[in-house]
């Protein structure tokens, strides 16, 4: 196993003529929660894309774990390596019931490799995990935006990733629930397994991010803790201070 | 998904149809037996309910519409067609009319073998998923879905009806196939044969209900769900949803194609009408005004419509089309779940599920994603 889980190498992704990602690099390691932060447009969500195989590069390579090239992978080959992510707008299925969400995240055969018995013990660790023990016959087209944020993590989470991709986790959530959300994102931190947060709430950046990569209109504007972050000069002016 | 054990609609259905395969050929004979009409209607709505269940399969639970599905309606009926055409002649000498009328002296080479009823059923199979296959292979491959995927198989069984309007095909042309008078060794027309045609419809439908219930409630019928709510979550999450739907679509072709060779033989003739876009159409409008992704409200569409377009059909006929279309703007704004929401409103379910439904049916027609 490589130190480096992800290792972002001059990606540019046009839609047009408009760069969203502009030659940007950067490396992620395993065992970090890597908050990436920027305003609106920078292209947080489009890098997202590009190491989930949604959107095709247009130059650059993501190696994923030191050694494979993802870009030419299919969303579902990258999701089975073992690199998992949670959308932005949160993304469940409506006609399905909480435990059934979990059952489908945790394996990704027509027909379960588990057991039933080991299945249901995973789902139930996984709903103890992300708190919806209580939800677990419920659809989850009739739960809480909250809820449905969670269960979407934990529908990504069952699987054990090796790389757990979270888009604006607590976008829309009370400061209770953002809390929450900050301690299990803590709770998911392990030696071999990256976590990128993608979030524009600093404090909650603050409480869970190991380092902070700022992004800019597709490039890196600065990368470090996040009491650096809040003293650059340059991070203000584009972000913060606005 | 309720477990099959409490589901009670799709439990009195199956009775239902369990009872009526039985009672039929044990009353049969006395005064109390159905009249030849009316079994014979009975059958043809059974293949009708059928081919509501295939559509249904595809467009309730795994959200791809199709408006061609009588594209395989019709191989079905076409080859058993052809099988009823070529046996008749092998055991009574008969020579079909379309050969008559062209002038031809035999049966032209590629109706070698249909006299044996495996083979042409293997023919049916084996052209339903050679044509399903490539067709779904290569719309699924490129994202081709929603409103495009949908006008696509529209045009797919309406260039199939051009070319089996042609004369010279060798199929029957433009005046179809019919006069058959013997199937699996046995005369047609009797009382006996019409209640035996219509209970292997029954049967059939019980059966198709029965194995329709259990893949839905499944693994993979939640990975089907799952797909029409949200596919490229669930591609996100490692399952190849391309595979997925291919086996759904060919799955689904076959059971129209099933339904078509037991409508035939009841109704006595095919001809090119049954590509028309219209009959597509309609299988569309069963569904929903039953109710997509519920399996018994598909059945209940398919007669409901059916019984409907019976009755109207002779007391006037003139005002079907309209009816037609004034249940399809109904179903579209009013009841986007068919009678599954007047069954809601009768127990005054709260809005917010409904609500979630109207924007799946919006999508289900509406939207597609690249
Ligand atoms: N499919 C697309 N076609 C055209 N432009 C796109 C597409 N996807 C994203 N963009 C553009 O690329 C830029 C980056 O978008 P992206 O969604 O990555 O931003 P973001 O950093 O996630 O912003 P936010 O904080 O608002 O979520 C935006 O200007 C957006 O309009
Ligand atoms: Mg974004």
């Amino acid at each position: 196993m490589s130190l480096t889980a992800l290792l972002v190498d001059g990606l540019t992704v046009r839609f047009g003529s408009f760069r969203a990602i502009d030659d940007l690099s950067l490396a992620i390691d395993y065992g970090e929660v890597r908050a990436v932060i920027g305003p609106n447009g920078a292209g947080k969500t489009t890098l997202l894309d590009v190491i989930s195989g949604i959107t095709r590069p247009k130059q650059g390579r993501v190696l994923f774990d030191g050694a494979h090239d993802i870009t030419r992978w299919s969303e579902s080959a990258i999701a089975r390596a073992g690199l998992r992510r949670k959308f932005q707008k949160p993304s469940v299925f409506e006609g399905l019931t909480v435990r059934q969400h979990i059952a489908i995240g945790a394996d990704v055969g027509f027909r379960s490799r588990l057991d039933a018995p080991a299945l249901e013990d995973r789902i139930s660790e996984v709903l103890e995990t992300v708190g919806l023990t209580e939800q677990g016959e419920r659809l989850a087209g009739e739960l809480g935006h909250g809820h449905k944020q969670w269960l979407e993590i934990g529908m990504v989470l069952a699987s054990d990733p090796r790389v757990l991709m979270l888009d604006e986790p607590v976008a829309g959530l009370t400061d209770e629930e953002t809390e929450r959300t900050a301690r299990l994102v803590r709770a998911l931190v392990r030696p071999d397994r990256a976590i990128v947060v993608v979030e524009h709430d600093m404090d909650f950046v603050e409480r869970i991010a190991d380092r902070v990569t700022v992004l800019h209109e597709g490039r890196t504007l600065f990368e470090g803790s996040m009491d650096k972050v809040r003293a650059d000069k340059a991070v203000v002016e584009v972000y913060l201070g606005r | 998904m309720t477990p099959i054990t409490r589901d009670r609609p799709f439990l009195l259905l199956v009775a239902l149809l369990v009872m009526l395969s039985v009672a039929m050929p044990l009353l049969s004979g006395t005064g109390l037996a159905p009249s030849r009409y009316l079994t014979n209607a009975i059958g043809q709505l059974a293949a009708f309910a059928v081919l509501a269940l295939s559509l249904d399969l595809i467009w309730g639970y795994l959200g791809i519409l199709s408006l061609g599905h009588g594209l395989f309606f019709a191989i079905g009926g076409y080859v058993v067609a052809m099988y009823l055409l070529k046996h008749s002649f092998v055991v009574t000498g008969t020579v079909p009319d379309f050969l008559q009328f062209m002038g031809w002296k035999e049966f032209p080479f590629y109706w070698a073998g249909f006299e044996f009823f495996p083979y042409a059923f293997g023919v049916a199979v084996a052209v339903t998923l050679l044509i399903s296959g490539v067709f779904g292979y290569v719309s699924f491959r490129s994202r081709v879905g929603g409103v495009y995927f949908a006008i696509i198989t529209q045009a797919l069984v309406y260039v199939a009806m051009l070319l089996m309007f042609r004369n010279d095909t060798g199929f029957g042309g433009n005046n179809g196939m019919t006069g058959f008078s013997v199937i699996l060794g046995w005369p047609m027309g009797t009382s006996g044969m019409i209640t035996a045609l219509a209970v292997a419809s029954l049967v059939t439908l019980a059966l198709v209900l029965v194995g329709c219930r259990w893949l839905v409630g499944s693994r993979f019928g939640a990975l089907m769900l799952a797909t029409r709510d949200d596919e490229t979550r669930l591609r996100t999450l490692g399952y190849e949803t391309l595979r997925l739907k291919l086996i759904v679509w060919c799955l689904s072709a076959l059971l129209a194609m099933l339904a078509g060779m037991l409508y035939v033989p009841q109704v006595g003739i095919i001809n090119p009408r049954v590509l028309s876009p219209e009959l597509s159409l309609e299988i569309a409008v069963w569904v929903a005004i039953g109710g997509r992704g519920h399996l018994v409200g598909a059945v209940i569409g398919a007669l409901l419509v059916n019984a409907l377009k019976f009755w109207l059909s002779s007391a006037a006929p003139d005002v079907w089309p309209f009816i037609l279309s004034g249940l399809i703007v109904l179903v579209v704004l009013v009841f986007p779940n068919g009678l599954m929401d007047l069954a809601k409103f009768r127990l005054a379910r709260p809005m917010g599920p409904k609500r979630m439904e109207t924007k799946r049916m919006a999508r289900g027609i509406g939207e597609a994603r690249s």
